[in-house]
C-alpha cells in the first residue's frame, strides 16, 4: 500500500550529501582560498538541508491521515555482502522519529552553523572550524536516517570521531586535549559493547533462518525489531545474570547508547566535552550527537520492550542519572558544566521515558521523542546564550557575571525562554513534553521512578535559575561583566530563533505523530501536570530565596550540608575514581606487568636474534681476505674434492 | 671423414693435461694480473683442445667439437678484452697490478 512517494521522500539521501558537499569543499579547498568563506558555504548548504528536511516532514506526515505512520526505505543499497541474508547496506530509513530527528538536527545544526560565524571570528582554524561542523551534520544525517544496524555504527562511530575533533579544537590547550581524548576514549569502551551486542544480534538472526523478503538483511532494524525475532529469543536462557538472550544482546547494544549519551557511569566524558568551543557544545554535546543513545534505544525499541530485563536497565540507568547530573548541577560554577550536567539530567529523564514504556502502554516512548524534541531545542538555546555570555565577559564562571540583565537583553530575554522550557513551566514547550514524561512515569506504575522524576524536576528548576540569578541579577562581579554589551546579529537571531521554537515547539502534536501505534489524544493529564508545575514553581522561588534574596543563606546551608555538598562539587570523586583504576590498578598492576613482559622478553629475545646474526657476520667476514689466489687455491680444492666424491661413486 | 692422425689419443690428452696444470700453476703462483690472464688462457686452450680432440676420436667423428672450439676462442677474447679494461682501470687506480696487493675487499 505505498503511495506514490513525493521526489522529497525519494531522495532524503540528499539532506546528508550537502553537509557532506560542506565539508568536502571547506576542507579540501575553500580553507585554502578563503577562511571566511568557508562560514558562508557551510552555512548556506546546512541550511539548504533545514529546508530539504521540513519538506520531508511535510510530506512524511500528510501521507497518512489515519494517524499511523509507517517506516519507509526508499533507498537501500547493498554495500557488503557475507551471506544472503546477511548484509551490510547504506540507506535511508523514514519513520516518524527519523523525520524527527532530521528536523531537530539540521534546524539546530544550521542554527549554530549561523551563530559560530559570529562566535568564532578571529579564532585560528576558522576553515578547520566549519569543516568539522559540517562533517558532524553529515555524520548525524547518516545515524539518524540508518535503516540498519551497521550503517548506523559506522556513522555512530564517525560521529564519535568528529566529536573528537571538534572538543580538541583548541588543540594547543592541554586540557582540551585531554577532554577529546577522554570523550574519544570513554565512548570507544563502551562501543565495545555495542559491536559484540551486533555480533550476538546478526548471529541470533543467522541461526534463527527467518524467512526473509528479497534483499531484506538480518541486520536490518526492521527485522530485530519483527514479533517473529523478538519471540524466537525473548524466551531462552543466556545463562549471565538470567537474562534471555535477546535481553543480553540488547543491554550489550545499551552498553553503546549508554557511553554516547553519557549515563552513569560512563558519563564523565560530557562535562570535560565543554573545554570545545560553546557552539559545539550546542549542536553535538547537547541537542544531536548525546541524543544518539536515546534514538537508538528508541530505535530498538520493539527489541527492548520485547526483553523487560533490558528495558528495567534502561529505566533504571536513566532514572539514577537524571538524579546524579542533577545535584551535581545544583554545585558547579562553571555555566557550561551546570548546562552539561543539566543536559546529563535530561538524558536520564528520556532513558527512563523509555525504560517506563511498553508495546501496550507507549506513552513512555512518545514521551521521550518529544522531550527529545523540545529539549534539543531549549537545550541548544541555553549554551547558545551560554556562549554569547562567554563571549561577552570571557570567563566561564557564574560568579564572574552578574547584572547582565540590562546589558544583553535579548540574550537574556532567551535564556529566561529556555530556563523556563527547562523548568517544565507552562505554556513553555518544556512543560508539553516534560509532563508527558512525568505522566508516562506515574502511569507506568512505578513510584519511585516517578518520585524521582518529580525531585529531579525541582532540581532542575533550582539550578537552571540559580545560574539565570547569578547571571542576569545582582551586581556585575568582573571588570568584563560591567564593560559586557550584547553580541552582533550573527549570534543573537539564533537565539531568536531557537526562542521561537522554544515558546512554540510543545504545541506540535507529537502524540498524533509519533507512537509505536496511534494514540488517543492524550493532552495535559492534571494530576500530574499541576504537582510538576508546584515543585517547579518552589524550585525557582527556592533559587530566589537563595541567590537574590538571601545570598548568605546559600552558603549557610552548603556548609550545614557539609561533606555532601563538597562530594556533588568534585561531582562525587567519580573522575578520581576512574584515574584511580586506570592509573594505580589497570597501568601499575596491568600495564606495568605487560610492559615488563615485552621489555624483558619479547624485546630481550628479538635483541639476541639480532645480535647474534651480527655476531656471526662478523667471524664470516673474516674469510673474506681479499687475497685473490687464496680464493682460487680454496676454489681448486673444493673442485677438487667434488671430483673426488663424483668420481669415487661411480667405481 | 676418417681418423688419418696416427697419434694416440692419449698424447693428446697428456698433452692437454699438462697445458692444464701449466695454467693452474701460472694461475695461482704469478702475481703480476697479466701473467694471470696469460694463464688463463692457456687453460682455457687446454679444454679446447679436449673438445676437438673427443670429436675427432670418438665413435662418429663429427665437425661439432670444433665449432665448440671456434666459439669458446672467441669468448676468451672478449673476455680478455673485459679483463684488460679493468685491469687499465686498476692500474691507474692503483699504479699496480699486483694481485697481493689488491685486497681491499678483505672483511
Amino acid at each position: 500500500m505505498t503511495p506514490q512517494l513525493s521526489f522529497f521522500l525519494e531522495n532524503a539521501w540528499i539532506v546528508p550529501a550537502l553537509s557532506l558537499t560542506a565539508f568536502i569543499l571547506n576542507g579540501l579547498f575553500v580553507k585554502n582560498i578563503n577562511q571566511k568563506a568557508t562560514g558562508v558555504l557551510a552555512l548556506s548548504l546546512v541550511g539548504a538541508s533545514a529546508l530539504f528536511s521540513y519538506k520531508i516532514a511535510f510530506d512524511y506526515f500528510s501521507l497518512s491521515t489515519t494517524g499511523e505512520h509507517l517506516a519507509i526505505v526508499p533507498v537501500d543499497m547493498e554495500w557488503l555482502s557475507y551471506l544472503p541474508m546477511m548484509k551490510a547496506k547504506m540507506g535511508t530509513l523514514l519513520d516518524p522519529i527519523s523525520v524527527m530527528m532530521l528536523v531537530v538536527v539540521t534546524t539546530v545544526s544550521s542554527l549554530v552553523h549561523l551563530f559560530s560565524i559570529g562566535y568564532m571570528t578571529g579564532e585560528d582554524g576558522y576553515g578547520r572550524y566549519f569543516s568539522y561542523l559540517p562533517f558532524f551534520t553529515f555524520n548525524m544525517l547518516g545515524l539518524v536516517l540508518a535503516p540498519n544496524i551497521v550503517q548506523m555504527f559506522v556513522f555512530w562511530e564517525l560521529v564519535g570521531l568528529s566529536s573528537f575533533l571538534l572538543i580538541g579544537y583548541y588543540y594547543q590547550k592541554p586540557s582540551a586535549v585531554s577532554a577529546s581524548k577522554k570523550a574519544f576514549i570513554v565512548t570507544r569502551f563502551a562501543d565495545l559493547g555495542f559491536v559484540i551486542g551486533i555480533l550476538l544480534l546478526g548471529y541470533l538472526g543467522y541461526t534463527s533462518k527467518l524467512p526473509l523478503n528479497e534483499g531484506a538483511s538480518i541486520l536490518d532494524f526492521a527485522v530485530i525489531n519483527s514479533a517473529e525475532f523478538i519471540s524466537m529469543f525473548s524466551e531462552i536462557d543466556s545463562g549471565v545474570f538470567g537474562l534471555s538472550i535477546l535481553g543480553l544482546a540488547l543491554i550489550l547494544v545499551y552498553m553503546g547508547a549508554a557511553g554516547k549519551s553519557a549515563m552513569f557511569p560512563l558519563h564523565i566524558w560530557l562535562p570535560d566535552a565543554m573545554e570545545g568551543p560553546t557552539p559545539v557544545s550546542a549542536l553535538i554535546h547537547a541537542a544531536t550527537m548525546v541524543v544518539a543513545g536515546v534514538y537508538l534505544t528508541a530505535r530498538l525499541f520493539p527489541a527492548f520492550s520485547g526483553a523487560a530485563s533490558a528495558l528495567e536497565v534502561v529505566a533504571f540507568v536513566g532514572t539514577f542519572t537524571s538524579l546524579f547530573a542533577a545535584i551535581i548541577a545544583c554545585t558547579q560554577d562553571d555555566i557550561k558544566r551546570v548546562l552539561a550536567f543539566s543536559t546529563l539530567s535530561q538524558l536520564g529523564y528520556l532513558m527512563m521515558a523509555l525504560g517506563v514504556a511498553s508495546v501496550s502502554v507507549p506513552l513512555g516512548f512518545t514521551a521521550s521523542m518529544f522531550h527529545l524534541f523540545t529539549h534539543a531545542f531549549f537545550k541548544a538555546a541555553l549554551f547558545l546564550c551560554a556562549g554569547t555570555l562567554i563571549h561577552a565577559v570571557h570567563s566561564n564562571s557564574i560568579w564572574d557575571m552578574g547584572g547582565l540583565r540590562k546589558k544583553m537583553p535579548i540574550t537574556h530575554m532567551a535564556f529566561l525562554i529556555a530556563t523556563l522550557a527547562i523548568a517544565g513551566i507552562p505554556p513553555f514547550s518544556g512543560f508539553f513534553s516534560k509532563d508527558e514524561v512525568l505522566a508516562a512515569a506515574v502511569h507506568g506504575h512505578r513510584p519511585v521512578i516517578a518520585a524521582v522524576s518529580y525531585l529531579v524536576a525541582g532540581l532542575t528548576a533550582f539550578y537552571m535559575f540559580r545560574i539565570y540569578f547569578v547571571t542576569f541579577f545582582g551586581k556585575a562581579k568582573s571588570e568584563n561583566a560591567i564593560k559586557a554589551h550584547e553580541a552582533s546579529i550573527s549570534m543573537t537571531l539564533p537565539l531568536i530563533i531557537l526562542s521561537i521554537f522554544t515558546l512554540g515547539a510543545g504545541f506540535i502534536p507529537m502524540n498524533s505523530l509519533i507512537g509505536l501505534q496511534p494514540l488517543t489524544q492524550h493532552g495535559i493529564d492534571y494530576m500530574v501536570a499541576v504537582p510538576a508545575t508546584l515543585i517547579g514553581v518552589f524550585g525557582i522561588f527556592m533559587a530566589y530565596l537563595f541567590y537574590i534574596k538571601k545570598p548568605n543563606l546559600a552558603r549557610t546551608t552548603s556548609q550545614k550540608l557539609g561533606k555532601f555538598y563538597l562530594a556533588a562539587k568534585n561531582k562525587f570523586y567519580f573522575d578520581e575514581m576512574y584515574l584511580f583504576v586506570t592509573k594505580k590498578i589497570i597501568f601499575n598492576i596491568i600495564s606495568e606487568s605487560f610492559a615488563w613482559f615485552d621489555r624483558h622478553v619479547v624485546d630481550r629475545t628479538m635483541n639476541i636474534i639480532g645480535s647474534s646474526t651480527v655476531g656471526l657476520g662478523a667471524i664470516f667476514s673474516k674469510m673474506q681476505t681479499g687475497f685473490l689466489q687464496l680464493y682460487a687455491n680454496i676454489f681448486i680444492i673444493a673442485v677438487l674434492v667434488v671430483f673426488y666424491i663424483l668420481i669415487f661413486q661411480h667405481i | 671423414m676418417t681418423v688419418t692422425s696416427t697419434i694416440p689419443l692419449s698424447y693428446w690428452l697428456i698433452l692437454s693435461s699438462a697445458l692444464f696444470s701449466l695454467g693452474i700453476y701460472g694461475f695461482l703462483t704469478r702475481r703480476n694480473a697479466i701473467g694471470i690472464l696469460i694463464s688463463i688462457e692457456i687453460l682455457v686452450n687446454s679444454t679446447v683442445l679436449n673438445f676437438i680432440l673427443f670429436d675427432r676420436y670418438g665413435l662418429v667423428p663429427k665437425i661439432e667439437g670444433e665449432v665448440m672450439g671456434l666459439l669458446v676462442i672467441a669468448l676468451a677474447a672478449c673476455e680478455v678484452v673485459i679483463l684488460f679494461a679493468i685491469l687499465l682501470a686498476l692500474f691507474r687506480h692503483k699504479m699496480s697490478v699486483n694481485v697481493t696487493k689488491l685486497t681491499d675487499l678483505k672483511g
